[in-house]
């Protein structure tokens, strides 16, 4: 030992040392390994999807990325469906959620073992998920034991799908500000209004609905939450075309439409309160790999041939997909710490809202550079072999979307800046003035 | 799995930070920064004392035998203090490249003293401009003789041995290159201190004329066992630019809140709150690459040369950008040699150059993921 090793003998002896060297202290170092009821875990679940997943369409589920799904021979609501009961069946849907409401009362780390063996197959669960990542928890949250019973366990087994009617087009990352108006008649409320961007209303049952029931107080003190059957009279579904060509949105009008009271998720006036709770469920939800668009840029450039030779000799191309490569590593890193947190119990952390607002840029940049190497072709939207069938140029068109939707990038910011590094939250001018008061054209 | 550090690291770590904060203030930085020491001598000797220079050699050669897990907890805190001591060049280079290659002679010389802080250690590798590369390598070793100049050398001018990497064959490959072993106290060598982008961590001009060296490793290995101290140091420098990147930040953000303007804290701006924000998911994703290298790291995993090259670009790129970033949310006050901001400016962009610059990892981690993708 050092000469000078009074400190050093004091200090290591004291705790550091003795614990490091110990089964336990080796044992607790990094590792990618399950604990053993981890790894038993994952070896049911693996057989149970080995032995029930739809392997016809698994090549094709393979291919599909960027979150859009298109099947050449199906709806995907209906094998979406057929995958989601079966799974209900098996003790595999929202298994994190109690049994009595559908679920397996798993941990949040076998949940994510489960993501990560259901693989591919997870992509055909994406009709269900707005309804287990934020209206099945909300209605766990606030509902009546009646509605937890007739609604979670057929929400769960995808029988019944749920939709989140939250924007509004005067409302978008100013969603308090909403119109949608809720007025009580007896037993009964009646909503007039309109929201929009509301994925998957046409084919929902369901709708979280949160509306204006107090016009005289300030914005965020006059709202309520309620759920209501998307089949009621008076409820009317629009699709959006997008800028992108595609219609996965819709907008949906209500005219005198009639919610019981019994469908009123928490108290009159506090549905923002509620609604905190909808979106805090919505990050929750971790495990959903966010696209990059990395590894198709990867394997484009391994196999595009520019005037003097591969691109990925090119050092500007090289220079580019490694720091690409490099953010898109970081973020899959990033949700390992998360899923470390999941695992020894803890909550995970908020470093995890950064998987869009880092991905969403990424996205649209790649598109970008990707077009550029393609010179003069890049500019074809067909299935042309100079752009490998359009698909960067489906990704430009798509990437703004990923940069608005779910929080724009300057809500993540302010969320980072606020909620992380105790910055303080914005001027709001409209704080204290009731609502019907707050000014609503700009001049 | 666990992805994180364990509890006795995490404490570990405390125990690094609350010696640093009273050990290694920002006024005590500056004593070097001002050109007062050529480093600080009685930090080094504490960092000893605290068996901090030798966390993961093992304790047959004088160290506290822990792992590389716990030199990065440590790492992470000597780049947050911004330590003015040659950690960097005797912990991850010299005794990297020992433990990797050397004999056990020479462990048994060199090893124990970096652990007591008795001797401090660098690598010679850089010939002037240019990369990490085997043909920038022109001097010379003939039967154990060196000749040729090595520039820039870290902490050259205070350091008591160096690992030196020369041509020992001309057939244009990489076995051209053999390490050697350099007692720079002894004769045929010549040292001269050069300015730098970061004063608190010098460099040297080394020159070496007829000088006697020994082998480190196996000759014409030198190419491969210095691709190996790159990797390790790379996850080591990341640590200390993930620890820098985040007191950067911590520095933008404190100021953000106390400073008013437009009778508002300038931190209610959105302007400033994005910029720091986007400082923050840098940082994020530098602290996330860099836990991946630490576990290819301490497991010597097959992953270590690609997680390394992530962590390295990661961290680079984040240090730089909060380091930046931080003056520009001081404003003028920034800008100011009384502010810290510029000191942790000049040791991101002297960092970012230490190992190979940014191009060149990145070009690294390409090769990597095309290895990977074709086996």
């Amino acid at each position: 030992m050092p000469t000078n090793s009074v400190e050093n003998e004091r200090w290591w002896a004291r705790f550091a040392l003795p614990t490091l060297r110990t089964e336990q202290g080796l044992r607790s170092a990094m590792n990618f390994d399950d604990t053993p009821q981890e790894a038993a875990f994952r070896e049911t679940a693996r057989k149970w999807v080995e032995a029930h997943a739809p392997k016809e369409l698994e090549a094709e589920l393979s291919k599909s990325s960027l979150g859009r799904i298109r099947l050449a021979q199906h709806d995907i609501v209906d094998v979406g469906k057929a995958w989601q009961k079966k799974k209900a069946e098996g003790g595999w849907a929202c298994l994190h959620w109690p049994r009595e409401y559908g679920g397996r009362g798993a941990t949040p780390i076998e949940r994510v073992i489960w993501q990560q063996e259901e693989g591919v197959y997870g992509k055909l669960t994406q009709p269900f998920q707005i309804g287990e990542g934020m209206c099945g928890p909300t209605v766990m949250a606030f509902g009546t034991e009646d509605a937890k019973r007739r609604y979670l366990p057929k929400l769960a087994s995808g029988e019944e799908i749920w939709c989140q009617l939250f924007s509004e087009p005067s409302a978008g990352s100013d969603v308090a500000g909403l119109r949608t108006r809720a007025e009580k008649k007896g037993d009964n409320w009646v909503v007039n209004g309109q929201k929009i961007w509301t994925s998957g209303a046409h084919y929902s049952d369901y709708g979280l609905l949160i509306a204006r029931t107090d016009p005289n107080v300030p914005k965020h003190k006059g709202l309520t939450m309620f759920f209501l059957d998307m089949k009621s009279p008076g409820v009317e579904v629009r699709p959006i075309k997008q800028a992108n060509g595609m219609q996965e949105f819709n907008e949906v009008y209500f005219t005198d439409v009639v919610i019981p009271d019994t469908q009123r998720l928490g108290a009159v006036g506090e549905g923002w309160s509620v609604s905190l709770t909808t979106l805090m469920n919505e990050r929750m939800s971790i495990g959903s790999r966010l696209a990059t668009g990395v590894p198709e840029m990867f394997e484009f450039c391994s196999n595009l041939m520019l005037e003097d030779g591969l691109a990925i000799d090119d050092p500007a191309v090289r220079s580019k997909l490694a720091s690409w490569a490099a953010k898109s590593n970081g973020l899959k890193y990033t949700s390992y710490r998360t899923i470390s947190a999941l695992s020894k119990g803890e909550r995970p952390g908020p470093e995890n809202s950064i998987g869009k607002l880092v991905s969403g840029m990424m996205l649209q940049d790649i598109a970008t550079y990707a077009m550029d190497l393609q010179g003069a072709a890049g500019v074809l939207t067909g299935s042309d072999e100079e752009t490998v069938q359009g698909q960067f140029q489906q990704m430009l068109l798509s990437s703004p979307s990923m940069r608005i939707a779910g929080g724009t990038d300057e809500i993540l910011r302010n969320i980072i800046a606020e909620r992380v590094l105790g910055l303080p939250g914005d001027i709001r001018v409209d704080k204290d003035v009731p609502y019907n008061k707050i000014p609503t054209k700009g001049r | 799995m666990n992805f994180d550090f364990s509890d006795d690291q995490k404490q570990l770590r405390d125990q690094a930070r609350k010696f640093l904060a009273e050990k290694c203030s920002p006024k005590a930085v500056r004593v070097v920064l001002d050109g007062k020491a050529p480093y600080d001598k009685e930090l080094w000797k504490g960092l000893a004392g605290m068996g901090f220079l030798g966390v993961a050699i093992p304790e047959e050669f004088g160290g506290a035998g822990a792992g590389h897990l716990e030199l990065c907890v440590i790492a992470e805190e000597m780049g947050r203090a911004n330590a003015p001591v040659p950690f960097s060049s005797t912990v991850y280079l010299a005794a990297e490249a020992l433990l990797i290659a050397g004999s056990d002679a020479q462990k048994k010389k060199w090893l124990p003293a970096i652990a007591s802080g008795e001797a401090i250690g660098t690598l010679a590798l850089f010939e002037g401009k240019g990369n990490p590369s085997p043909k920038t390598i022109k001097l010379t070793a003939t039967n154990g003789v060196l000749n040729g100049v090595k520039k820039p050398v870290a902490d050259g001018a205070i350091a008591d041995f160096a690992v030196v990497a020369a041509r020992t064959g001309s057939s244009g490959r990489e076995s051209d290159v053999s390490l050697f072993l350099v007692d720079l106290k002894a004769g045929g060598v010549e040292v001269k201190s050069l300015t730098n982008l970061d004063p608190t961590r010098g460099q040297a001009e080394i020159t070496f004329k007829d000088c006697k060296a020994e082998p480190l490793g196996a000759a014409g290995e030198g190419w491969s066992i210095l691709t190996q101290v790159l990797d390790r140091a790379a996850v080591l420098c990341a640590f200390e630019q993930v620890g820098g990147s985040d007191r950067a930040l911590e520095m933008g953000r404190d100021y953000a809140l106390d400073r008013i303007a437009f009778g508002r804290q300038i931190g209610s701006f959105q302007a400033v709150k994005h910029m720091l924000a986007d400082m923050y998911v840098s940082a994020t994703l530098a602290r996330s690459n860099s836990y991946y290298g630490a576990w290819a790291l301490s497991t010597n995993a097959a992953e270590l040369p690609e997680a390394a090259a992530a962590a390295r670009i990661s961290a680079t790129q984040a240090f730089q950008h909060c380091a930046k970033n931080n003056i520009q949310v001081h404003g003028g006050m920034g800008f100011t040699w009384e502010f810290d901001c510029h000191m942790y400016y000049r040791r991101a962009n002297a960092m970012a150059l230490g190992l190979g610059s940014l191009s060149y990892w990145e070009d690294r981690l390409i090769d990597r993921m095309r290895k990977k993708n074709a086996a």
